[in-house]
């Protein structure tokens, strides 16, 4: 504990305004250099939203700059099957162990956290290896609902790598963040024009893996961290390579990132998992988006151990409200949640209707907490 | 919240956000009496009553406190009880108090030494603050009923000049008389027995004393304090919503300003909660006229509990109701705490 408090006051030593207003303007003029409107880039991180949030950013972004978050939230894009897979597993008497995010991530007609409500045993851990060590101290199968992006999923291959007792098992619902920037690339309609990468997963991918992306879609990425002055830099940067149409990789975030990456962290993780293709919420079916358990681990698998029937889920009526959601949208980069008119009224954290309002890492949640607005800009 | 298809009250209702506003407007004080006499009543939704008598005003307030846990760094419910009704008169412009009366409501199995260390930390805050308690009373209910202690206070005082929550004006200088948010992180931490070193400590302390030098300080001025709240449940946040929004202007606020302890930010970052959202139970946000703000920031630096007051920003005409903050790096809307604080503990 002590240690995690001095890190988080080493942070705040990175926020210094007077650098801050010299990149805002950095930004500006290479914007008009630029010289046209609607220029457009996309970051694809939770956590890069919500420093551009609480720090105010987008305002001191000039206005013709859009920077918009993409499929960033993890939670958000885990499926509707996906969900009601585990919320089936524990009506079914299966003890469940996820995320607190995913508690009350809605299925088709139920959460988990509806599920817990009624009698299911759903029990929310801060890791794998709380789930790993619940499942030692108890008799019956422990299923881990597996979520989150590279960051999370190589945890989650290091817990079976470092062995794990007969009744752990996991449900992967891991995806992986490469193929969905292809897709959203790809997305008609979209105005992309580079993309900002997140440092916590690149220290484990290395930023060498966006090189073939760069070339092959024409476009350039930053990979930048998650202070104020690293995302105004990161983004000064990538700005610089559209101005002189550079479709190549810059890392930015060099105290933490290398070209390779943590090599034993992928190792581990492609030796548990291997990509399929998968839905993203509200997306769209991305070819390698999923991550899925490899033949050898089948014995930790839960779809291999259980039968999942959710077909009883299917009968119930969807909620209503949901069709009105356009969290999907929102993570595709075509709108952004002052687009929905549920936002902050009907759909709340207290009370969320979409996935994007549950997890701490969705765009809509963030904007909320952070006062609604992204910038003053439209009020 | 829903429970089948009957409405039932929430966590949320009680967190002094939007959601408690509109419990206690909507329900409970609906088709209560308007006042019979001169005065500031209920529909006010101040920090208490105000009875016109003479050419004086007297102020009325009552506060009832739970807290888990009922000791925490820095104080108990004993203290917190004496020093909220306390500050509740001060920001009304009462910071000489009349008298007090204290509830006290048990749980069968309450640990009566526990009783009598709280009993000796309210004897205490009386003398801080001067206030005598006159009347009382006591009840016990069963194990389970209730979680430890409940305690009632009332407070009464007089008050030669009324300040209400909804006298901001445009230019106003707004000002926090020290550094926000301790309390609530402190008793979070104590709750969750989060094992931090370098100690966070509850500001509770009674506050009658420090806004009396503000007020003597503004007074040949016409305007002078125009405005007053103490930041309790809501955090500094909420203080300023209510005040934004009563006063029908905009409050700006510079970020770097606000006086927060490295302890305190480095906290609020690890558990994912707004040192701004969080209780403080020592603390006043003034609003003043900008004639005489410093001589008012002098006089409250020149109290022990205001060395570290600040002047965090001013009102403004426009955004009616809203809390804009500069962050240094850009600005943005600050949001009002909505519900109960879940801290993310990692
Ligand atoms: S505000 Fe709620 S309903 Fe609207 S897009 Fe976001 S999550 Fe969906």
């Amino acid at each position: 504990m002590q240690e995690k408090l001095e890190d988080a006051s080493r942070q705040l030593k990175f926020r210094s305004s007077k650098t801050g207003r010299d990149l805002s303007a950095a930004i500006g003029r290479i914007c008009r250099e630029i010289g046209r409107d609607g220029i457009t880039i996309m970051h694809v991180c939770g956590s890069h939203e919500q420093a551009l949030a609480k720090y105010g950013l987008r305002s001191a972004l000039p206005p013709e700059l859009d920077l918009i978050m993409g499929p960033g939230c993890p939670v958000c894009v885990t499926d509707l099957p996906e969900v009601d897979e585990a919320v089936a597993l524990a009506e079914s008497g299966v003890r469940i162990v996820t995320y607190g995010d995913m508690l009350r991530v809605p299925g088709s007609s139920k959460s988990l956290a509806d599920a817990r409500a009624t009698g299911a045993k759903v029990d929310i851990v801060y890791g794998v290896h709380q789930a790993v060590e619940l499942a030692r101290k108890l008799e019956e199968e422990v299923v881990f609902f597996a979520t989150g992006f590279e960051t999370t999923a190589v945890a989650t291959a290091a817990a079976l790598l470092g062995g794990v007792p007969d009744n752990f098992l996991v449900l992967s619902a891991h995806k992986y963040v490469p193929p969905a920037m292809e897709l959203v690339a790809r997305i008609p309609g979209s105005r992309v024009e580079g993309f900002l990468a997140a440092g916590h997963a690149a220290t484990i991918t290395g930023w060498g893996i966006f090189a073939d992306f760069a070339a092959k879609h024409g476009m350039p990425v930053v990979v930048a961290g998650f202070e104020p002055l690293d995302i105004l830099a990161g983004v000064a940067r990538l700005l610089e390579l559209v101005r002189d149409r550079k479709a190549v990789v810059d890392n930015m975030y060099p105290r933490c990132v290398t070209r390779d990456g943590n090599q034993r962290a992928q190792e581990a993780m492609w030796k548990v998992f291997e990509t399929m293709a998968g839905r993203w919420r509200g997306i769209a079916e991305i070819p390698d988006g999923n991550l899925r358990l490899r033949e050898e681990w089948s014995h930790s698998d839960a779809r291999k151990r259980f039968k999942i029937d959710m077909t009883g889920l299917w009968t119930q009526a969807p909620r209503a409200r949901v069709d009105r959601c356009i969290c999907g949208n929102i993570m595709a980069g075509l709108a952004s949640p002052r687009d929905c008119e549920l936002f902050g009224h009907e759909c709340t954290p207290e009370d969320p209707v979409g996935a994007c309002m549950v997890s701490s890492e969705g765009s809509c949640r963030i904007w909320h907490h952070y006062g609604g607005h992204p910038d003053l800009s439209d009020i | 919240m829903k429970r089948g298809t009957e409405e039932v009250v929430a966590l949320r209702h009680g967190a002094g956000g939007a959601a408690m506003r509109r419990l206690i407007q909507e329900v409970l004080i609906r088709d209560l009496e308007t006042l019979p006499f001169e005065g500031i009543g209920i529909a006010a939704m101040d920090d208490g009553a105000a009875l016109r008598v003479g050419d004086r005003w007297l102020v009325l307030t009552t506060d009832s406190h739970v807290v888990q846990p009922p000791f925490f760094p820095g104080g108990d419910i004993g203290r917190l009880a004496v020093c909220g009704t306390v500050n509740d008169l001060a920001m009304m412009g009462a910071t000489e108090v009349l008298a007090l009366t204290c509830a006290v409501v048990l749980e069968a199995g309450f640990s009566l030494a526990d009783l009598e260390r709280i009993q000796s930390s309210m004897v205490e805050a009386c003398r801080e603050a001067v206030a005598p308690i006159v009347t009382g009373d006591t009840k016990v209910m069963g194990s389970g009923e209730l979680d430890g202690i409940i305690l009632n206070t009332t407070g009464i005082g007089f008050a030669h000049r009324l300040i209400l929550d909804s006298g901001l004006m445009p230019g106003d200088r707004i000002i926090v008389t020290g550094n926000v948010g301790e309390h609530g992180l402190a008793v979070m931490v104590a709750r969750h027995e989060l094992d931090f070193e370098g100690e966070l400590v509850s500001d509770v302390a009674p506050v009658g004393g420090l806004i009396h030098r503000a007020l003597v300080a503004a007074e040949p001025h016409e305007r002078g304090v125009t405005a007053m709240k103490d930041p309790t449940r809501g955090g500094l946040a909420g203080a300023l919503h209510e005040m934004a929004a009563k006063g029908k202007v905009g409050v700006l606020l510079e970020e770097s300003s606000i006086p927060i302890t490295p302890q305190a930010a480095a906290v609020g970052e690890l558990l994912g909660i707004d040192p701004l959202h969080v209780a403080n139970e020592g603390k006043a946000v003034l609003g003043v006229d900008p004639a005489v703000a410093d001589k008012v920031l002098a006089a409250l630096r020149d109290h022990p509990l205001g060395r570290k007051a600040r002047i965090i920003g001013r009102s403004i005409p426009e955004h009616r109701g809203r809390v804009i903050l500069q962050t240094g790096f850009g600005r943005r809307l600050l949001a009002e705490p909505q519900g109960e604080l879940l801290p993310r503990i990692c």
